[in-house]
């Protein structure tokens, strides 16, 4: 199904280059989300879709069509800001119906609309309140149902969960969620929080200083990330310099904590990432790692515990239920090359 | 250790600047209301409804009211989108524009009006050339003595205020907003008349009712741009009183006004307080970007280069003009030598006429320096413990009380503070008319509420928390006074002595009406010298305009230079 596509965008603030040539499509009902640090461009990406800026180079389609001659309040898009933008002028009802009011809809069908999505974001009844005495999280589902009031064509949200506090937002991304979903919305959400994304979308773009880094479903990004940067920014640390030689056309990785083969195509110095999902307590698997217990603290579910291998430094979630041995105890390892490890180009 | 109360010891500071008010403010506004009411027994109402039954002053208070709205509403509408541009955009030299740009609200406005007559006056560049050049017997373009005059020189007075209050309040609203409403549908229009201009209404209504009230109030610019044939209130006031020494009609006309102004100043005060409004403001950098389009250029040329010449074109025309000859003396031959010269200065030190009343125009810049040092020296010594108290006191009923009270005279036009003067301090119990004294008081009532808001911020950003780190860091209380407090008030002081130095050099209203004749100041000798014949009577008005100018300029960049951060509470 046709949607939106975006195709090489580039985008500089006088020396600064914000955007590098950045293309990806969102289908219709589909949620995507922008996952990269502050400043990787992914705001400015919005800002262009929207109308609000201009891309030096590149174009965005609707169903095909370029939309650079159309403006921005004709483009039939939603944007929600990261502090909401709510108008402080306006009470609740007011913010919400503005966009039904400025796409004409008659006076007794923008009450409905009003009402009907104040009780889809779990507002109802909150028409005539001052949006200045609203708390974080009731400015946050005003400026959501403002948004999708007027049945956007595509909606898009700036890090719309980025000023509340951890608790709501775990809340509130399930809420996100079930909306979307119910909705059939089509929507691009913009975050730098990996379990946001991983959570609200069906497919995770990745990106870094102005560039697509890796694009699929979260699961399959989380399991193979793409780069030595993607696997920093998901929090998987254990990342090792190496050197590729092959023996009998086979390819073995030489690292400080001994040799590991591998499936690369890539010679010389490298960088290894061994997965910590896929690291075992024991002496199950084709590789065998022997340390020592560090340090370990307990996470709750998990303890996170940092094993020193050879006198380099890993660091392992392991259920809080397995029996673990005590800080200072040596530690039995076990992985699988073919699902433990990630082979990329030496930084 | 404590001797004196926390209450006593802010009554203790309040107290100067409480009997500073009560017999320089209070009792000369109580003579006026006496004298306005001293002439009739018909009530509360009857020197009104007489002042009224004159068609000549019922004609003067509808033509200070019309001219006043007409000089407001072309000030917005020349000012608004100048706030706009300064609040939206970042371009090279803006800060220098910006500054540029204030340096008109503080010049006094005898150099103003003698700026626009160095331009547009008989004897200005525009007519000397125009006459030059197609042999004309007389000026073609008659502006001084005409409503254009009146007009032009309040809109080159008062942008500056729709420029700073407008400009500054749109900086910091959040683009987003009318972002916001434009991905939701709505157009550029629409977005200005629904988000933008609903938003920044408090600042555009506050700075519109401030240049209403000093245009309302306007003397010197009507004095001499707009001659024997305008009068607005403040004018006619001056003339009852100087003239025609009908004290109680001025009285009554100064009590109207007064009344007018009171009024609109609560409103201001109100408006104020309404922009204080919960808008998340952001700082002027994320909210400001490049001209990029050649649209946004070319606004941004055309409006730059019209303000700079509104602005700048009559400021240098003065100075030029002041050096330059261009036309012969009475009595000498028509052939005269043009070009540059001193001469206009150098006269500056001689008494030609040699009459008993006429002093030199050096010496009225002799008397000038010395008023306004004695100004600097007696509003610090009322000003220091009242912002004291302000600042550190801010939370007691007297500060509270005491507050508003020293913006009053702000809302008091200069020549009812003259008015008050003549009727209260010339006869017994306080006859201040022989006192060299007398004008440094006025001057001082001006400059007062600036000294003030100047200091209180200054004072009050001297935290307990900055001294006790700097004792944390080693430092003994003499040290903490030596490195922290003085350095800071120091600055503020300063600040606060050259608002009060240049004020009272340029204060015209006042010291029209009390001025005595042997020792007149500098505006009131270039009042002179512009209202009389001759070349050499209008280059000397035109060279004391260009003193007075750059002296003004001076201070003003002064105090840009030493303020500290961006305070100043107006």
């Amino acid at each position: 199904m046709p949607g939106l596509a975006i195709r090489d965008i580039q985008k500089s603030f006088g020396e600064v280059i914000a955007v590098r040539g950045v293309s990806f499509e969102v289908t219709q009902g589909e949620t995507v989300a922008l996952l990269g640090p502050s400043g990787c461009g992914k705001s400015t990406i919005l800002a262009i879709i929207a109308g609000l800026e201009k891309p030096d180079q590149g174009e965005v389609l609707w169903d095909s069509a370029d939309l650079a001659s159309t403006p921005v309040n004709q483009r039939g898009f939603g944007l929600m800001f990261q502090d909401f933008a709510l108008f402080p002028h306006m009470n609740v009802a007011d913010n919400v119906a503005f966009g039904l009011r400025m796409a004409g809809l008659p006076r007794h069908q923008v009450g409905e609309r009003v009402a009907e999505v104040l009780e889809l974001v779990g507002l109802p009844g909150f028409e005539p309140r001052d949006v200045n005495t609203l708390s974080g999280g009731e400015q946050q589902r005003v400026a959501l149902a403002r948004s999708m009031a007027p049945h956007p064509r595509l909606l898009m949200l700036d890090e719309p969960l980025g000023s509340l506090d951890r608790a709501l937002r775990d809340r509130l991304v399930e809420e996100l969620r079930l909306i979307l979903r119910r909705t059939k919305q089509t929507a691009i959400y913009v975050t730098h929080d990996q379990e946001e994304a991983f959570a609200l979308a069906d497919r995770v773009v990745v990106m870094n200083a102005g560039r697509v880094e890796q694009s699929g479903a979260g699961q399959a990004i989380y399991q193979q990330p793409a780069s030595v940067f993607v696997a920093r920014f998901l929090g998987l640390t254990n990342l090792l310099p190496g050197e590729v030689s092959r023996r009998d056309g086979r390819a073995v990785v030489q690292t400080a904590i001994g040799q590991v083969p591998a499936e690369t195509s890539l010679d010389g110095p490298v960088t290894l990432l061994l997965h910590p999902d896929a690291v075992r307590l024991g002496t199950q698997g084709s590789c065998r790692l022997e340390g020592s217990v560090v340090e370990r603290s307990f996470r709750g579910g998990v303890y996170r515990t940092t094993v020193e291998v050879s006198g380099v430094k890993l660091s392992f979630d392991f259920q809080s239920n397995q029996s673990l041995p005590e800080e200072g105890q040596p530690i039995q390892l076990a992985f699988d090359p073919a699902e433990a490890v990630r082979i990329y180009p030496a930084e | 250790m404590k001797f004196i109360s926390h209450r006593s010891r802010s009554a203790l500071l309040w107290l100067p600047a409480a009997l500073f008010l009560a017999l320089f403010y209070f009792y000369p506004l109580g003579s006026i209301l006496q004298a306005s009411f001293a002439r009739g027994q018909g009530g509360l109402l009857a020197p009104l409804s007489e002042a009224f039954g004159s068609p000549a002053i019922r004609g003067v208070v509808w033509f200070t009211t019309w001219q006043a709205t007409l000089s407001t509403l072309l000030t917005l509408a020349f000012g608004l989108p100048g706030a706009y541009l300064l609040a939206r955009y970042r371009f090279p030299g803006k800060s220098l524009l910006q500054a540029l740009s204030t340096i008109p609200f503080v010049l006094p406005t005898l150099v103003v009006a003698a700026a626009f007559n160095a331009l547009l006056g008989p004897r200005g560049w525009v007519n000397l050339g125009l006459m030059e050049l197609f042999d004309l017997a007389q000026p073609p373009v008659r502006f001084t003595y005409s409503l254009t005059a009146i007009l032009l020189a309040h809109v080159f007075y008062n942008t500056a205020i729709v420029l700073r209050l407008v400009g500054d309040f749109w900086s910091h609203l959040d683009p987003r907003l009318g972002q916001a409403a434009q991905v939701l549908g709505a157009s550029r229009g629409r977005t200005l008349r629904q988000i933008t201009l609903p938003l920044i209404m408090p600042a555009i209504a506050s700075a519109a009712l401030l240049v209403f009230i000093f245009n309302f109030t306007s003397f010197g610019v009507i004095l001499v741009l707009g001659g024997p044939r305008f009068a607005t209130l403040e004018v006619e006031i001056y003339y009852q009183t100087v003239g025609l020494f009908n004290l109680p009609l001025a009285a009554t006309l100064a009590m109207l006004q007064l009344g007018c102004t009171l009024c609109l100043t609560v409103v201001y005060t109100y408006l104020l307080r309404r922009v204080s409004r919960p808008l998340s403001l952001r700082p002027g950098a994320i909210t400001q970007k490049r001209l990029v389009s050649w649209r946004e250029r070319l606004f941004a040329a055309i409006y730059i280069a019209i303000l700079l010449g509104l602005l700048v074109t009559p400021l240098v025309a003065l100075a030029a003009r002041s050096f330059t000859r261009l036309e012969a003396e009475r009595g000498q031959l028509s052939q005269v030598e043009r070009g540059f010269t001193l001469d206009f200065y150098k006269e500056l030190g001689f008494n030609r006429r040699e009459s008993l009343f006429y002093v030199s125009p050096a010496t009225a810049i002799a008397v000038s320096l010395g008023y306004a040092s004695a100004t600097v020296l007696l509003a610090l010594l009322l000003g220091l413990p009242a912002s004291w108290a302000l600042a550190r006191h801010a939370a007691s009923p007297l500060s509270r009380a005491f507050d508003p009270l020293l913006m009053l005279p702000l809302g008091t036009s200069a020549v009812t503070l003259g008015l008050g003067f003549i009727l209260a301090l010339s006869r017994p119990p306080l006859d201040l008319r022989a006192s060299p004294l007398l004008i440094p008081l006025a001057h001082t009532l001006v400059a007062f509420p600036f000294v003030v808001r100047s200091l209180a911020p200054a004072l009050r950003s001297i935290r307990p928390r900055l001294g006790q780190a700097a004792a944390v860091m080693g430092a003994a209380p003499l040290q903490v006074a030596r490195y922290i407090d003085l350095p800071l008030v120091g600055r503020a002081i300063l600040v606060a002595a050259i608002f009060a130095f240049t004020i009272s050099l340029g204060e015209f209203g006042a010291t029209a009406l009390i001025a005595r004749p042997e020792y007149p100041t500098i505006p009131l000798v270039i009042y002179r010298f512009l209202s009389q014949p001759g070349a050499l009577n209008y280059g000397q008005a035109l060279a004391l305009s260009t003193i007075l100018m750059f002296i003004t300029a001076l201070g003003m960049l002064a105090i840009e230079r030493f303020r500290i951060a961006d305070v100043g509470e107006f």
